[in-house]
């Protein structure tokens, strides 16, 4: 095996390497391992020198001027012994300097080399983590095939380090591996299995590159480590994220089905082929089967969307054609908006990501439209900006916008960029065929161009309006007169061609200039280009057949010319031109046929994108930019029939996962059963069957919208809503801060200029003595500091009044007021010292213990209970579904967020879909949705309002109502989904615990079977049951969470203190006695059943 | 049971890069791999010599063997040797990336700075990249492993023998914020934002607006000691439409509340950068008055421009400076500024007048004579102006910080927040 190794060596470092070394430095002999003993250098007898001196000063400045040698591509091959000596160097940066030195000349000497090796054997022992991995580094790096075993063993071991570092270095080392000897390959995969079993972000993006490298194709190894890439991937750092989002961009394409509707595409089609010969029933059945998105799919979704925010291009655009290729059709849009922000970097990065837009703008105009004017070009941009734009803006011209483009066109003609100027003309003829309202504008347009004073302009109007006048013939006799003219002044041999080839073409509508035209030409035949000789030949023939009385003794002439001409293939198609249209003895009957062969209709020529072909290639990667495979590229493979079993995902043992099993195994079992229902086509019996499968299928489907649906709602509602999600309390690290946001939301409620007085006043008075905020412009100009502090005086007692006259907000602000102090030295406060976020953060490499994610004020992620708004069969066919997605509601702070899927099950469409009278108990309040234009057939929307319950279970009653029909629904609340969790220190909770005593607190006896009183038991029946935030307990056996109502933010605390033997009492502390009542009623049960 | 993707791809990611400078010498290579020799570079040339303009060159190239992939930036190029398939914007990015290490530590990053400092360079890059992979590109991190240079440090190191190369690995390195460094200590300490924002503006002849949008950056410049929490949050958020973060920023912070919430990297770097929506008018703050005519057979043309003020929001407008690419036939120019100096640049045909500020009592304007090449046609465009401007103490989309906050630290900051407008690609036709 090594001996092998060693051939394949030599060919390819070696050789290479000589031959730098011959270009590089005239004056050393290309010596390779065998000059190294020469001393005909001087200059490099000193460097020698130094490094054996043993001052390491000396030492570090002969290894710094070899490193300079070599980064100018000197050749510095044989002062290697003198270096190597130095490998085990006290000193790091002679150290370092070394590595550098053996990682470039190790593989030409490699015999020298093997001396170093016992040094890093040694130092991957050390206990220092970065001595560690970087003699690992080094150590994989020396290509020397002999040292293949230990650098296996070396890998192998470091897979297993403590030190993730370390780790992540192991990964690097496999692909260097695998480079110098592929038969490592099995082995190799062995640890690209554990390694990827490893939890550390660190590791993540390095062994997925390693895999991507040595076994794409063994994505069975990823199936078990899927769902934890895709929940670390946020975490992951950016270089990783772009490695993982490609890695699991395909495998999405191989596991999954098609989210895309299948009536644009080419199987429905065929499907109907076929099932014509079949039964109608079955037909209708799969048109009835909807589409649900298996929630691994929709995992991955959900958790790249963060990552459009990174500011870095390559993830942008990484998660851009993720989404590109396979989110469902109706999702993609969100991309847009980042790549359009991309177009602000530079030049390198539009130039890519303006290509991948081209290619998207083809296939889906809307997505791009509304960013029209982003591609407007500046005279500034470099000229291959410049054609990309006006490719966009060309693929992205509908009726709608096309006179606006036109007008912006306009000012492109004229560019004294002449290539830009070029290409402007060819796109307004592309618009011109593509959109027929505007093609005679266009064609005006261009025609006005023919009088141009630049030659390029007029030649590339003369070819864009040939192919124009080409599509539709008729009528256009003057332009093609006008055209007739420019051949006296037009020099561009293309330009030329195509006003002959027009005029030819057209002879009979303009039977008095074409032969003039023709005289003229016969003139100067043989000064033309060729490309203009063969367009002469052609219009000769053709008037020969049509007007032989006015030129046949011209065409005669120049078929003389064409025959003595220099170019074989002008000679070539005189021959074949006489031999067809001068009749003689030998011509056969092809001649009959002449002008049928000459005068035929010619099909128009296409305009098209050149960008056209282009999305056969996965975006974003190298193959689609160059519009040829690059070596190495992997295909995107086609959307499965049927979904592999995605059972295979699911993992038994970590902790994370029990969240995730109970959705996993339904998951699991859907795709079967209805496979099967369907398939087995009884009718009545399986519509029943299948009718419960749906609502829990959507239901499945849904608990796993919601992150990405809530999303986009909160988005939608951005633009439209001022009184936002800040608004909406979401409780912060602190109480103080808590309080912050809440005063902040009420001003918010407050119209604009309040609000902006307002929260300034509190910011300036918090800043109050320290003056904070303000001094620091204030020493920049003293003037603005004075008026600065008189308005913040003036502020100050504009808020007192503003207080006295809110009697409503009164506690609030009372409270506010204590905070006054504190939140000017937020340390003053008695508070840990690290808020829970940052607890988090450090947290760090073990992301998927459950425990850590908890402990943020977010809900904790429990799956969603759905609930039926309204039945398909009582809503004729509209279903509608509700839950509570535990988000602050984005229309007001004090209400719950409510999220409304509504599906069509008919198969017309649905139209005007809205919220009808209300019926609602006193003070209760309801944001209604926007009114749904139509819902399609089988379509499904998620919509989401906002009810003030008014801290009570009280029935909020209403009617939604489409086009035709009102039907009466009812939402009511489960008392768990009125409160919103509130993160709170164990002392603050005893403290606030302790205000909360007497009437205020309930309490009750739970007895359980031991085994469901875990901790994580506990918690998980408790967060199902309300939305409450985790309390970090110092003690085992008590625990706790907070929340609070989200009607008047009074608190709700929870405790579950375990008893010996099976017993334990629940404790709830609120001042809402009566929600507190059926909390516990509520919560009793749950914790006691087994 | 496993699909096939489909077999074999051999090595990935970045081979060798290779700097050169304007007048096309390599000056600097380093191989990750196996030595690529620097002949690869005369297809790089080639397509150099095609473009004519360097900002023309494309950024990737297919040679029979590799792909190159090149940036342009501060008068260098970085061309980078691909093998194989690979996101060319994780390249790119890189190289920007690179670009950006260099003139953090240098303080520049033109070839006498990077060629003074060939060892540092060499060392960085050692550490940016691993086999091809980037490694750490943080710069927290990476001044941790390699000190920067400065003159005192080489003294000392030149006397005492110790070494710019850090022994440890960075905390950062192993914590989930790797972008922090620990440890840090400062006596004052104090924490800045600059909220910058640019106007890109298409603004057509007649002075209507074709196209205008902000652009907004946050950068800061962060000198607090330990392991500061901070949240910073504005009166209007809501006017931020599209933003990009640093990877410090907690993302579900800011999609529920509009909060920025980070333990931020130490010293200067871009928080955020954000979009305001196009939706919003943009107010645009000057106004050009201009009268450029040819004239037909005649050796001469006249050039006339006058700027004003314009929705300024009462401040000054500084820094004005009007940039014209004249065409190509246009000899000479002679002209009178009545404010600030112009220069013509007769090879690349460039007219720069530095106005400065604009008092409105009296507009500056520039008039005079434009000397054409005779017998040549009258350029048939005018040229566009480019303007750049700058205006102290105000975001023009009226984003406002609310206030900053610290957890996790018991001592007072010292904060400061500062507003500039400038103009971006500010472009009036003319």
């Amino acid at each position: 095996m090594s001996s092998n190794s060693f051939a394949y060596n030599e060919q390819s470092g070696g050789g290479e390497a000589t031959e730098l070394g011959q270009e590089a430095t005239s004056t050393i002999s290309p010596s390779g391992a065998f000059g190294l003993f020469s001393s005909d250098l001087k200059k490099n007898e000193d460097l020698k020198q130094m490094l054996e001196s043993n001052k390491d000063s000396a030492k570090l400045d002969a290894m710094k001027r070899i490193v300079g040698m070599i980064a100018k591509g000197k050749n510095a091959s044989e002062l290697f012994p003198a270096v190597v000596k130095n490998v085990a160097s006290k000193n790091i940066e002679i150290k370092k300097l070394v590595y550098v030195y053996l990682v470039r000349y190790a593989e030409e000497q490699q015999d020298l080399a093997l001396l170093s090796i016992s040094t890093f054997q040694r130092a991957l022992k050390d206990p220092n983590q970065l001595i560690r991995a970087s003699a690992l580094r080094v150590l994989s790096s020396i290509r020397v095939p002999i040292i293949v075993p230990i650098m296996m063993l070396a890998i192998k071991e470091a897979s297993a380090d403590l030190s993730p570092y370390v780790r992540k270095n192991a990964a690097h080392a496999i692909q260097k591996l695998y480079s110098l000897d592929p038969e490592q390959k099995e082995m190799l995969i062995e640890v690209i299995e554990k390694l990827l079993k490893d939890k550390s972000t660190l590791v993540a993006g390095s062994v997925v590159m390693a895999f991507e490298e040595v076994c794409p194709d063994r994505i069975d190894l990823i199936h078990k480590n899927y769902r934890k890439l895709c929940n670390l991937l946020v975490d992951v750092e950016e270089w990783g994220q772009v490695v993982i989002i490609h890695m699991l961009t395909r495998y999405a394409r191989t596991q999954f089905v098609s989210p895309w509707k299948e009536d644009d595409g080419l199987e429905d089609n065929e499907k109907n082929f076929y099932e014509s010969d079949d039964e109608q029933k079955e037909k209708t059945d799969q048109r009835k089967k909807p589409y649900t998105m298996d929630p691994d799919h929709r995992l991955l979704i959900r958790n790249t969307k963060p990552l459009l925010q990174s500011r870095n291009a390559a993830v942008v655009m990484a998660v851009a054609q993720l989404y590109w290729h396979i989110s469902p059709k109706s999702e993609v849009g969100i991309i847009s908006k980042s790549l359009v922000r991309l177009l602000r970097s530079n030049r390198e990065v539009q130039y890519i990501v303006l290509q991948n837009i081209a290619t998207m703008s083809i296939q889906r105009k809307g997505m791009f439209e509304p960013y029209l004017k982003s591609f407007y070009v500046r005279s500034t941009d470099p000229t291959m900006i410049k054609t990309l734009k006006l490719e966009i803006l060309t693929n992205l011209a509908n009726e709608a916008n096309i006179s606006t483009l036109l007008r912006e066109f306009q000012t492109y003609v004229k560019s004294q960029d002449k290539q830009f100027a070029a290409a402007t003309i060819q796109t307004i003829g592309r618009c011109a065929t593509n959109i027929s309202e505007v093609t005679d504008t266009c064609l005006n347009g261009l025609v006005c161009l023919l009088s141009n004073r630049d030659e390029i302009v007029v030649a590339e109007s003369v070819v864009v309006i040939k192919k124009l006048l080409q599509m539709q013939p008729a009528q256009h006799g003057e332009i093609i007169k006008h055209m007739a003219k420019l051949l006296d002044s037009i020099t561009v041999p293309v330009a030329r061609a195509s006003i002959l080839w027009l005029i030819g073409e057209n002879c009979e509508r303009v039977p008095k200039i074409a032969p003039d035209v023709l005289r003229k030409m016969a003139k100067s035949f043989t000064s033309e280009d060729d490309l203009v000789k063969l367009q002469i030949l052609n219009l000769g023939t053709k008037l020969y057949l049509t007007n032989s009385r006015q030129t046949k003794l011209l065409t005669q002439y120049i078929l003389n010319l064409g025959k003595y001409d220099q170019n074989y293939d002008i000679r070539d198609r005189t021959r074949f031109i006489r031999q067809l249209i001068v009749p003689n003895e030998k011509s056969g009957a092809l001649s009959k046929y002449a002008k049928k062969i000459f005068l035929a209709q010619k099909p128009a020529p296409l305009l098209e994108s050149p960008f056209k072909d282009r999305d056969h290639f996965q975006l974003g990667t190298l193959s689609h930019t160059l519009n040829t495979k690059a070596k190495g590229y992997l295909e995107l493979s086609n959307w499965p029939e049927v979904a592999p079993d995605p059972s295979v995902r699911n993992v038994e043992v970590i902790e994370l996962a029990k969240e995730w099993t109970p959705a996993g195994k339904t998951k699991k079992e859907n795709p079967a059963k209805k496979f099967y229902s369907e398939s087995e086509e009884e009718d009545d019996s399986s519509d029943s069957s299948s009718d419960s499968e749906s609502e829990s299928e959507s239901a499945n489907g849904e608990q796993d919208e919601e992150g990405g649906s809530s999303d986009d709602s909160s988005e939608d509602s951005s633009s439209e809503h001022r009184s936002d999600s800040e608004s909406a309390s979401e409780v912060g690290d602190k109480r103080t801060a808590k309080r912050n946001s809440k005063s902040k939301g009420k001003s918010d409620s407050e119209d604009g200029e309040k609000e902006n007085e307002k929260s300034k006043t509190s910011d300036s008075s918090s800043a109050d003595s320290g003056s904070e905020e303000e001094s620091s412009p204030g020493s920049e100009s003293e003037s603005e500091s004075e008026s600065e502090s008189r308005k913040v005086a003036k502020e100050k007692e504009k808020k007192k009044t503003k207080q006295d006259r809110n009697p409503l907000t009164k506690d609030v602000s009372l409270l506010d007021l204590d905070d006054f102090n504190p939140v000017s030295t937020p340390v003053a406060f008695p508070t840990p010292a690290l808020s829970p976020s940052l607890i988090a953060d450090l947290e760090g490499l073990n992301l998927s213990t459950s425990s850590s994610v908890i402990s943020v004020n977010t809900p904790v992620f429990v799956p969603v209970k759905t609930h039926v708004l309204l039945h398909r069969m009582s809503g004729r066919g509209l279903a509608a579904h509700y839950f509570f997605p535990r988000q602050p509601c984005i229309f007001g702070d004090k209400m719950v967020s409510v999220q409304i899927t509504l599906n069509n099950t008919t198969d017309r469409k649905i139209e005007n879909i809205h919220i009808g009278g209300k019926k609602l108990p006193v003070g209760m309040q309801m944001h209604v949705f926007n009114p749904i234009e139509s819902l399609e057939p089988e379509g499904s929307i998620t919509v989401s309002m906002g009810i003030d319950f008014c801290d009570s279970t009280q029935t909020a009653s209403f009617q939604l109502c489409t086009k035709d029909d009102c039907f009466n629904v009812n939402i009511q609340p489960p008392v768990g989904e009125l409160l919103l969790p509130v993160a709170m220190s164990e002392k603050d909770f005893k403290k606030e615990q302790g205000m909360l005593t007497g009437m205020n607190e309930m309490s009750t006896v739970i007895i359980a079977a031991p085994q469901n009183f875990t901790p994580s038991v506990i918690l998980q029946k408790v967060v199902n049951v309300a939305n409450v935030g985790v309390v970090p307990s110092g003690q085992d056996n008590i625990h706790r969470f907070a929340a609070k109502t989200v009607h008047s933010g009074s608190l709700m605390l929870v405790t579950v203190e375990l008893k010996e033997g099976s017993t334990a009492q629940l404790i709830i502390n609120t001042e809402r006695t009566v929600i507190g009542s059926v909390l516990l009623r509520e919560l009793k049960p749950v914790l006691s059943q087994g | 049971m496993y699909t096939k993707f489909k077999l074999f791809s051999p090595q990935k990611m970045i081979h060798s890069l290779f700097l050169i400078n304007c007048s096309g010498d390599i000056f600097l290579e380093k191989h990750w791999k196996s030595v690529v020799s620097q002949s690869v570079c005369d297809y790089f040339f080639e397509a150099q010599e095609k473009a004519a303009d360097v900002e023309n060159v494309p950024p990737v190239i297919s040679t029979p063997h590799h792909y190159l992939i090149s940036i342009y930036r501060d008068k260098l190029f970085f061309v980078s040797v691909i093998q194989t398939e690979v996101p060319p914007l994780f390249v790119i990015e890189f190289l920007h990336r690179v670009a950006d290490t260099f003139q953090d530590y240098f303080g520049e990053c033109s070839e006498a700075a990077i060629k003074d400092n060939v060892v540092i360079v060499y060392e960085l890059l050692e550490e940016m990249l691993d086999n091809g992979f980037p490694l750490a590109t943080e710069s927290n991190i990476l001044k941790e492993l390699i000190k920067p240079p400065t003159i005192l440090r080489s003294v000392v190191n030149s006397i005492t023998g110790s070494s710019n190369v850090g022994d440890t690995l960075p905390t950062g390195q192993l914590s989930n914020i790797p972008w922090r460094r620990a440890g840090v200590k400062y006596t004052n300490n104090e924490a800045y934002f600059d909220v910058v924002e640019e106007i890109d503006a298409i603004i057509d002849k007649s002075g209507s607006t074709v196209f205008a949008e902000i652009q907004g950056v946050i950068d800061a410049c962060i000198k607090l000691s330990g392991m500061p929490d901070l949240s910073l949050s504005f009166m209007n958020p809501r006017l931020l439409d599209d933003v990009s973060f640093h990877p410090c920023i907690r993302f579900k912070r800011w999609e529920s509340e509009r909060v920025l919430s980070f333990i931020p990297p130490d010293g200067n770097f871009r928080l955020i950068s954000y979009r305001v929506s196009s939706q919003n008018l943009v107010a645009i703050p000057v106004y050009v008055k201009h009268s450029i005519s040819f004239k037909e057979n005649s050796s001469c043309g006249r050039f006339d421009i006058t700027i004003g003020p314009k929705q300024n929001m009462g401040k000054t407008i500084e820094g004005i400076t009007v940039t014209v690419h004249m065409p190509k036939v246009v000899l000479n120019m002679n002209l009178t500024p009545t404010q600030g100096s112009y220069t013509f640049d007769p090879v690349t045909k460039v007219l720069t007048w530095d106005v400065g500020k604009i008092t409105p009592q009296k507009l500056p304007s520039l008039k005079g004579l434009v000397n054409l090449q005779s017998g040549a046609p009258k350029p048939e465009e005018n040229p566009s102006l480019n303007i750049q401007f700058k205006i102290q103490q105000l975001a023009i989309s009226g984003l406002k910080v609310n206030r900053l906050d610290m957890y996790g630290e018991k001592y007072k900051p010292f904060k400061g927040v500062k507003y500039v407008t400038k103009a971006g690609k500010f472009q009036v036709r003319t």
